[in-house]
């Protein structure tokens, strides 16, 4: 990959017009129509780059030098899709080493690790080697300095499907979130693997909600934790979840007003009402009073929203109290 | 000592945020951005400029909407940008995002979009459109950008947004492309790129958009959804594209204009907004960047305005959630997405 490495040190480039070997090829400049809207002056490299690739893909011409070519373009433009086609078909036409290519595309996400097209490279070579042995370590060290990578994560997650790589995913999560709790990447990618794997069955569940509550203690105000532990009692009832709401009120006692913590509250109670409990008056008051503390002190940014569910509230569950008592 | 421990545990880390400057703008500068974009296309001899030649048409669709919105579409050259755009149309009938370059759903919106902002749709080959989004449709309903195969919600918003507006979505299969977008529904009601995949503010817009776009709405849960829409707002007044990410004003149209579709907009505090949006803008030289102090671009400039304009901000035209086009268009046109 020598051209891609000279390409950054400015004083040993030399431009394709003036290199011996691409002497036989007519550069194309590029074409922005008779009124060109776009008259560009382009960078002197990267005009003389491009026109040369132009020229390379009319000619179609599939050789050694249009390899290197395309890698001296996608540094100039690495968001350049053509060139990224053009220079896999010259992987495939020329037999090039795979592995080398994986090396390459390594570097080039090191420096470009949230572009579209460098991530998609590597998925088709790994694809075409049909060896992930590299993935799994490699998108560790990109997270490492991005926990939250996008393209990294997917690249991961199509990886351990493709190649059935579960194995040690639940422990790399652990590790993921003893460094940063509210990494919301790393709460979502346990959720994936747990719904690819195990599933959520009556164990997983309660191994999860034991881990949930957990990392809640540690750190209450945290968005993904809760919504993660919502995500694993979707199909169940949180308010009967066999001490749920002790711990919540163990927290509500140590004076925490986390807003997700009242929220979670509001949420077990609204689904009491929804059964039918025996004690109506005191669940809807209860919520009503959570309600107005997130509204006027917790969260006052969302007040509409929670003064929303205070109506809802309201006016379906006070109005049955009434008919009933009637 | 315990008290200590509890008002950190209940306070938890700080909140990452973005601060808004004490000298930062709080008038909308409508003139200034004006000649920001204006000048913008006249600038062709930027570093910036050739670097974003693969978003050209993309570029041409921002520029000139929120030109629209701002009631001066007049001061963009009409007849170059046809020209350019009927130039980017490919044989295959997908467009490329400039001329010469390979064709993309992404691009082919921009073009479409454009076409319909000047009532030119007449310009290019219609059918030749169509086909090229049909083409990209997969089994599973899903599509894809390109015939290179990267499979991304974004590409069903863009199909079905495209199709809508040339009034030709019976050229696809809409059940499967609905079943594929609501299989990137996740657990906290909130949508990824791809099944799996992490809920992330501009993927929500795109599949709720495209469930606008197709009346299939019922199919999400609203308030749920909602509420994690309302919870990317941050003390700033910014939102936030997912949990622990700064502030910018392009997340803030994504989910801005969600919320919209569902019918929840008011449960965000839109004056803080408002205040966070217009602190973005440069006093100087016109256009709004992603956060206060930083660049300003025409990316954000039209979200920036859009973003306003959902709010209610007087001299700007009424922007369409669904489409980020002016409503007068998207009327003229006569598509009528869904709104809860």
């Amino acid at each position: 990959m020598a051209d891609s490495d000279s390409s950054e040190h400015a004083g040993d480039y030399v431009l394709y017009c003036d290199r011996e070997n691409w002497k036989d090829l007519e550069p194309v400049p590029q074409d922005d129509g008779p009124h060109p809207i776009v008259q560009i002056a382009y960078s002197e490299r990267f005009r003389d780059c491009y026109d040369y690739f132009r020229a390379i893909l009319k000619k179609d011409e599939r050789s050694e030098r249009a390899f290197e070519l395309t890698a001296d373009a996608a540094a100039l433009n690495p968001a350049n899709y053509t060139v990224w086609h053009f220079r896999r078909i010259l992987l495939k036409d020329l037999g090039k080493n795979l592995q080398d290519e994986l090396d390459y595309i390594t570097e080039v996400i090191h420096d470009h690790p949230k572009n579209y097209q460098v991530w998609h490279h590597r998925r088709v070579v790994v694809d075409w080697l049909r060896n992930a042995s590299d993935e799994i370590d490699f998108t560790r060290l990109i997270l490492t300095h991005d926990a939250k990578n996008y393209h990294a994560w997917q690249h991961r997650q199509w990886v351990l499907r493709e190649f059935d790589l579960w194995d040690a995913e639940l422990d790399y999560i652990d590790d993921l979130l003893e460094e940063d709790i509210r990494n919301n990447s790393a709460w979502n990618q346990r959720y994936y693997v747990i719904s690819k794997t195990s599933k959520f069955t009556d164990e997983v569940i309660a191994r999860e909600v034991s881990y949930t509550k957990e990392k809640i203690n540690n750190v209450p105000n945290n968005e993904s934790a809760w919504n993660y532990l919502r995500g694993v009692l979707l199909d169940t009832e949180m308010y009967k979840y066999s001490g749920l709401m002790t711990f919540c009120e163990e927290l509500f006692s140590q004076s925490i007003r986390s807003p997700h913590l009242l929220a979670f509250m509001v949420d077990c109670y609204q689904e009491m009402l929804n059964a039918k409990c025996e004690d109506k008056e005191e669940v809807l008051a209860k919520a009503l009073k959570l309600l107005k503390g997130l509204e006027e002190e917790y969260d006052t940014i969302r007040c509409e929203y929670w003064k929303y569910l205070s109506v809802t509230l309201s006016s379906k569950y006070a109005g049955k109290l009434e008919q009933s008592s009637s | 000592m315990l008290a200590v421990n509890i008002s950190f545990r209940s306070q938890g880390t700080p909140i990452k945020d973005a601060s808004i400057p004490e000298n930062a703008p709080t008038d909308l500068f409508l003139d200034k951005h004006r000649d920001f974009i204006a000048a913008y296309g006249a600038k062709k001899d930027d570093y910036e400029y050739v670097l974003t030649e693969y978003l050209r048409l993309n570029g041409v669709y921002w520029g000139l909407t929120v030109m629209d919105l701002m009631g001066a579409l007049d001061r963009m050259n009409k007849d170059e940008v046809l020209e350019f755009v009927r130039q980017c149309q490919q044989p295959c009938g997908g467009f490329s995002a400039s001329i010469g370059h390979d064709p993309h759903l992404l691009s082919t919106l921009s073009a479409v979009q454009v076409l319909c902002l000047y009532d030119a749709l007449d310009v290019v080959r219609v059918d030749g459109v169509v086909e090229f989004v049909k083409s990209l449709q997969q089994d599973d309903g899903s599509f894809y950008g390109d015939k290179w195969g990267e499979v991304d919600t974004r590409f069903s918003f863009c199909a079905v947004a495209c199709l809508a507006l040339l009034d030709r979505l019976n050229a696809i299969n809409v059940d499967k492309a609905v079943d594929f977008v609501m299989q990137c529904m996740n657990f906290d009601g909130g949508f990824g790129c791809r099944p799996g995949s992490e809920t992330h503010s501009g993927q929500i817009y795109c599949c709720v958009g495209m469930l606008s776009i197709v009346g299939q709405l019922h199919r999400i849960n609203a308030d749920t959804l909602g509420w994690w829409l309302c919870e990317r707002q941050l003390p700033s007044g910014g939102l936030n594209g997912r949990p622990e990410k700064l502030p910018d004003v392009c997340y803030s149209w994504w989910v801005l204009s969600s919320l919209k579709i569902i019918g929840r907009l008011h449960w965000i505090n839109k004056d803080k907004l408002i205040k966070f949006i217009l602190a973005t803008q440069d006093d100087e030289t016109g256009g709004f960047a992603d956060r206060p102090g930083d660049m300003v671009d025409p990316f954000h400039t039209l979200f920036g305005i859009a973003g306003l304009s959902l709010m209610g901000q007087a001299n700007i035209k009424p922007v369409n959630p669904v489409f980020c086009m002016p409503e007068d268009v998207i009327r003229r046109i006569g598509v009528k997405p869904q709104l809860l």
